[in-house]
């Protein structure tokens, strides 16, 4: 699985991406985190606002920071 | 605190309410009675600009915390989504109306500044259009209306947001007839964006209510200590600076006091929390209301990291035309508020 958060730089994008490494690291979850910085391959996904949470290629969530309960269970696949 | 609002969202309102209220309409009292504590002889410089501080510092925080808390329930129900859609295929000026609207309710925060304005464009809202919506979102914020409020009264909040968004709309409304869109970089147009379909969910009220929650937790932890130093300065000027000091400088009758002001604030970035209440101060110490507010109108609305930022997809000579016609706007505005009172 991989997850992927897009973001250039804004505040809370550097604190998602701890939550989700955290997370990750955490959980022992065989996840793979990728920061997404460029800005062309931000706008592929659509996203008009950062933070962008993406799960395998799906955009789960959007200039927000998701509850951790909520990542976890999109990380575990089940939701 | 957070678990009341999610439990009983309606109860803990009907509760923090009144207690607000309370505590709003007994400031000026506890205000008096810390400073009789403190032993200050009434009168004395220090007195008097302490008396502000321990008034107006809570004041201000009271009232921040229940906009923010008010403007998070109302933005839940806007997503730059939805406003791309409601702009889609709307042409010029009614276009330019609805942006700089919109701008005030959409969430938006400058560091989003590109992938929304690609996002627009891309969608094919014309390019004045997108402007006026980037020019009012960050000129009118919540914080910005608070603090006029709560320094100024609700007149010059009110004058502040509506000519904040007559500029927003007329700004917008020239970029779209100057035709500028060739100095969009050329990729902008090649990019092929994804189009989301997040699927909207109805949120409860109970949901909404835990977003307001989270802007307040989110802005008031973030700006607090800036409102702070801002009164502390501002009642350091209240006390000890000389009535009328600044007539002179930023007075009516210094015509040129208003460009100047504007060219001093448009490269200044500080956040609308620090500088309001620098400015409120002077404004009591004889400088005139449109040089005020036009210096806050370049401090708050035209930000350099924004334009820095926008220079990833735009050429210099539209920024150069956006902060130009965006400054020329404000002068007006400084002028007329100057003539008028």
């Amino acid at each position: 699985m991989k997850v992927q958060i897009l973001g250039s730089g804004c505040a809370k994008c550097k604190t998602l991406e701890e939550r989700v490494r955290q997370l990750v690291t955490k959980h022992q979850l065989p996840v793979e985190v990728e920061k997404v910085t460029d800005l062309q391959e931000i706008i592929k996904y659509g996203i008009m606002m950062t933070p962008g949470l993406v799960v395998d290629g799906v955009v789960k969530s959007v200039g927000s920071i998701p509850k951790d309960e909520q990542i976890l269970l999109w990380m575990k696949g089940t939701s | 605190m957070k678990k009341w609002f999610e439990q009983y969202p309606l109860g803990t309102i009907a509760f923090l309410l009144p207690l607000w209220v309370l505590l709003y309409v007994s400031l000026q009292p506890i205000a008096d009675s810390i400073v009789l504590v403190t032993g200050l002889s009434p009168g004395t410089h220090l007195t008097e600009a302490f008396r502000f501080f321990v008034f107006e510092v809570p004041k201000v925080l009271l009232l921040l915390t229940l906009i923010v808390f008010a403007v998070g329930i109302i933005r839940s129900y806007f997503s730059p989504e939805r406003t791309r859609k409601i702009l889609g295929g709307k042409k010029l000026f009614v276009g330019n109306v609805l942006a700089s609207l919109l701008g005030v309710v959409t969430p938006f925060c400058s560091c989003s500044a590109i992938p929304l304005f690609l996002g627009f464009v891309e969608s094919g809202i014309p390019l004045g259009v997108t402007f006026s919506f980037l020019i009012a979102a960050p000129m009118i914020n919540e914080v910005a209306l608070v603090l006029l409020f709560g320094l100024f009264g609700w007149k010059t909040a009110l004058l502040y947001m509506s000519t904040g968004l007559i500029i927003a709309m007329v700004s917008g409304y020239i970029i779209g007839i100057l035709k500028l869109e060739r100095f969009v970089e050329p990729w902008v147009y090649e990019v092929k964006a994804g189009h989301l379909d997040l699927q909207e969910e109805k949120l409860l009220f109970k949901q909404r209510i835990s977003s307001g929650v989270d802007a307040v937790n989110e802005i008031v932890s973030k700006v607090w200590i800036y409102i702070v130093i801002g009164i502390a300065v501002g009642a350091g000027i209240h006390g000890y600076v000389p009535e009328n000091f600044m007539a002179s400088l930023m007075g009516k009758s210094a015509w040129w006091s208003v460009p100047i002001a504007v060219l001093i604030g448009v490269p200044m970035y500080s956040n609308a929390a620090g500088i309001i209440p620098i400015v409120q101060a002077l404004l009591e110490k004889g400088a005139s209301l449109g040089t005020v507010l036009a210096f806050m109108m370049a401090v708050i609305g035209l930000s350099l990291p924004e334009t820095i930022i926008l220079k990833k997809v735009l050429k210099l000579p539209l920024i150069f035309a956006f902060v130009g016609i965006v400054a020329v706007g404000i002068i007006i505005v400084g002028y007329i508020f100057n003539f008028v009172y």
